[in-house]
């Protein structure tokens, strides 16, 4: 049937990271189908590990942090610690590279391509970069711990998780944000930092001209005061200390590392967009918070969102207001939002208009290919050259998703030199039947007449990777 | 000495008064390799004015910034001193030295026309030179080129991606460090016939081979990712000779110095110091009819925050540097830092709309007529003078 392996095509190119060899002929079956048996309640796929837990990567984060504390004392060993410092550094970073490596071996062989893209959607959305160190320390065990298990859930549930992740809480500057009434506000010359509460509202939520003010970016941020990590010092608090002090510096444990730490909480009821908290601790960020989630202004924006970055720069209005509705009649139940998107006729129109990012080229390319990512550091350095290096989104407002980001003059230089040196180093004896397999129906007369006539394996491959009809999807 | 004092000199009735921005080359027609070329730095992530050209002579300087207060010039580790009651930032010793040389300015107090502290609408703003959010897709300098009569001047922009400031109508380019494939090669004119229906990827590859070609030929070398200064001489590569760019946008991220900002602005600062220097050496007779203009989307709050930092503000500065401009110190008033003069009670209150200065520049420097810069580069702007003194 004509129809349904054109949706074939379509489903696993537009909804998915790319077509594996025989993956479009099997999907032909039930395109929508395909992509709806994806929408599960316990969320998106899992990197295969071992991986480092939350627990395990805090204790070598506090002790990379409490060798940064030493530097400064004990001068006999300034050396063997900043050696002992450079080695955690260097161990933290490996870790995170690991991870990138493992997550795109994922990409590139998941029969679910759908949930990874929406999982990679929604890890894009709550952005969290390893531009910053410290939040790179945590970044791959936010997408597992927070976005992965959430994306099918509640929206609300996978903001408050994103949020309370050590990774956010160190990238937007939360976790040392301290209430100047606080207790440790008023002992130290401490204060506010509104990072994260400006960005919860403008990026996480409901958007800049959702109508409110700077009285309530700071409100909010008052309310976030106490959201934390641990501490080296929380480790050195022994028993038989001062029982007063003790209190003072307890800290309340939450999920995945983040700690409530009532010490630098700002006290008091607070006012955000019209309405008052009066919730005490962690609770009342947290009850501002999914207000802001449930908002009509954030069903709207991240509709557009969704509908931009699965359909075109420029989706129909038409599928907007189908996300918006889907979102909003199910409460934000973002498992409801994928449905309406895939069974939504605008998601099907033939014609492919959104330029790949340069991760989605690089891992369909190696589902094209049927060989995974084997090493870190040729990914890397793709990745960087097209301007995407791993896990270092620019900004707190994620990558870019247009075509003018991703494909001007230098970005497309780019990527015809990766994918030539891909087409040196490819075994695809046939080509041409990996174009009809990475293809289907979208590839093109022309396109498969280029790939006929080229006067070698490498040029046949690398004409491919670079038509128009697999740089877009 | 000309330690003029930031008192009410400038707070009203200036319009005039130290506006002087000129520039000392214009030319009627751009030809050859003496054209005027204009290189826009986009310092993203909001760069802190304050900390850039030090109002020292401030009196509510040191008081507001605690901690993150510099020091004044003369002192250890103390600002370079620009005059009227300012220094540069002691990691900017390049282009101090152009000030000594009459080829640095700066703006001490500018902003976009709309008060917001979102990056991204800001940096959008900023970009596509209007007076809202979303009012055009395109960036001005892409208008400016059209404005200009589209083939006159050539765009660049430095970086994989290109930025709003340089998208529209006018074809421009772009280039990056690295790069192997060639424009002669044979691919490149197989892909161009997988083409011919997307002719946006087959018009950005075409430039984008062409670009590669041209830094190739100047120097058979390849730049260093983290090397500014090299970027900076390559960057210059691509303006010089009869198809070199006239108009050249570069970004510089890390400027949203929320925490930890002495060290931070330590390195950012000296990246720009080098970059500075490297187009310098790198345009060689070229840099007397060059202005490189820096910007940013906004200032950040007057006080220090409660982690060594600062959030995201209004006012800040703006610096020009370059052989094509006419010399002269202050562009615009100080507002002063007093507590009722500040702006919501926390940022530096504006005195300049930046559009005033980018329009001078294209103006003075490119030679565009004003009513286009009115209607066209800068929509609806005509309210908002270039500022300028005439020529010299």
């Amino acid at each position: 049937m004509a129809a349904s392996s054109t949706d074939a095509a379509i489903a696993v190119t537009r909804l998915g990271l790319g077509a594996r060899p025989g993956e479009i002929a099997r999907v032909a079956a039930d395109p929508r189908a395909w992509a709806l048996d994806q929408i599960r309640p316990e969320g998106a796929p899992q990197p295969a590990g071992p991986f480092a837990d939350s627990g395990q990567r805090m204790a070598a984060f506090l002790d990379y942090q409490g060798d940064r504390g030493q530097r400064a004392g004990a001068s006999a060993d300034a050396e063997a610690v900043r050696t002992a410092r450079q080695a955690a550094r260097r161990a933290l970073t490996d870790d995170t590279a690991q991870a990138f490596l493992t997550r795109a071996r994922l990409g590139a062989t998941t029969a679910d391509g759908f949930a990874e893209r929406w999982a990679l959607f929604w890890a894009n959305a709550l952005t969290v970069s390893a531009v910053k160190f410290d939040s790179g320390a945590f970044i791959d065990l936010y997408e597992r711990e927070a976005v992965r298990p959430n994306v099918f859930g509640r929206f609300a549930d996978l903001v408050v998780a994103a949020e309370q992740h050590p990774a956010m809480l160190l990238y937007l500057d939360q976790a040392r944000s301290t209430g100047p009434d606080s207790p440790a506000g008023t002992r130290r010359k401490v204060g506010l930092n509104e990072n994260l509460a400006r960005e919860m509202l403008e990026l996480h939520t409901v958007g800049a001209d959702a109508g409110y003010t700077q009285a309530d970016v700071t409100e909010l941020a008052r309310a976030l005061t106490g959201w934390s990590i641990p501490r080296p010092q929380d480790r050195q608090a022994a028993p038989g200390r001062d029982r007063a002090r003790r209190a003072a510096l307890a800290v309340e444990p939450g999920p995945n590392g983040f700690v409530f730490r009532a010490n630098i909480h700002e006290p008091g009821p607070r006012t955000v967009m019209g309405r008052t908290y009066v919730q005490r601790g962690a609770a009342q960020g947290e009850a501002i918070l999914r207000d802001l989630a449930r908002h009509p202004a954030t069903a709207r924006r991240l509709s557009r969102r969704i509908a931009a970055h699965f359909v075109s720069d420029t989706p129909p209005e038409t599928l907007v207001a189908r996300l918006e509705r889907a979102w909003t009649r199910s409460d934000g139940d973002l498992g409801q939002v994928a449905r309406a998107l895939i069974e939504a006729p605008e998601t099907w129109t033939p014609q492919p208009t959104k330029i790949k990012t340069p991760y989605e080229f690089i891992v369909s390319t190696h589902r094209a290919l049927d060989v995974p990512p084997q090493r870190i550091q040729p990914l890397r350095q793709a990745l960087v050259e097209m301007g995407q290096p791993p896990f270092a989104a620019p900004s707190p407002e994620g990558w870019p998703d247009t075509a003018a980001d991703w494909a001007g003059p230098d970005a497309l230089v780019k990527r015809l030199n990766w994918a030539r040196t891909a087409a040196e180093t490819a075994r695809t004896a046939d080509i041409a039947a990996a174009a009809r397999d990475a293809l289907g129906d979208r590839l093109s007369e022309r396109t498969r007449l280029a790939v006929a006539r080229a006067e070698s394996r490498t040029e046949a491959l690398t004409l491919l990777l670079m038509s128009p009809e697999f740089q877009r999807r | 000495m000309t330690r003029l004092t930031l008192d009410r000199r400038t707070l009203l009735g200036a319009a005039t008064a130290g506006m002087g921005l000129a520039f000392a080359g214009r030319v009627a027609a751009q030809t050859g390799s003496s054209r005027a070329k204009l290189v826009v730095v986009i310092a993203r992530g909001a760069m802190d004015g304050l900390s850039v050209t030090i109002p020292y002579a401030d009196p509510d300087y040191v008081p507001l910034r605690g901690g993150l207060a510099l020091a004044a010039p003369g002192e250890p580790n103390g600002a370079l001193d620009l005059a009227e009651g300012f220094g540069l930032h002691p990691a900017l010793a390049g282009l101090h030295q152009l000030h000594e040389q009459g080829q640095m300015r700066f703006a001490a107090a500018v902003a976009l026309p709309v008060r917001i502290r979102s990056h991204f609408e800001a940096q959008d703003i900023l970009e596509n030179g209007g007076e809202a959010l979303r009012q055009r897709e395109d960036g001005w300098l892409n208008r400016a080129i059209v404005a200009a009569g589209g083939a006159r001047l050539q765009g660049l922009s430095i970086g994989a991606q290109t930025p709003l400031i340089l998208r529209g109508d006018a074809p421009v380019s772009s280039w990056a460090p690295g790069g192997r494939v060639r424009g002669e090669d044979r691919i490149a004119s197989l892909l161009q016939d997988l083409y011919v229906d997307d002719p946006m990827l087959g018009q950005n590859l075409a430039r984008g081979l062409a670009t590669e070609a041209l830094v190739a030929d100047g120097s058979g070398q390849t730049v260093r990712r983290n090397d500014v200064e090299a970027l900076g001489r390559a960057v210059a590569r691509l303006m010089t000779g009869a198809e070199g760019a006239d108009l050249v946008a570069v970004s510089l991220d890390g400027w949203d110095t929320h925490a930890g900002q002495r060290a931070q602005l330590q390195t950012r600062l000296t990246g720009l110091d080098q970059l500075i220097s490297g187009l310098k050496d790198g345009l060689a007779d070229q840099w007397p009819r060059t202005i490189v203009v820096v910007a940013t989307e906004f200032g950040r709050t007057a006080r220090a925050n409660g982690t060594q930092g600062t959030d995201h503000g209004t006012g800040s500065s703006l610096l020009l540097a370059g052989g094509g401009l006419k010399p002269g110190g202050l562009i615009g008033d100080w507002p002063t830092l007093a507590d009722n003069r500040l702006f919501e009670g926390r940022d530096l209150t504006p005195t300049l709309d930046i559009r005033s200065v980018f329009k001078g520049l294209l103006r003075d420097h490119m030679g565009l007529d004003r009513a286009a810069l009115d209607t066209r580069v800068f929509p609806d702007s005509a309210a908002e003078a270039p500022t300028l003194g005439g020529l010299a």
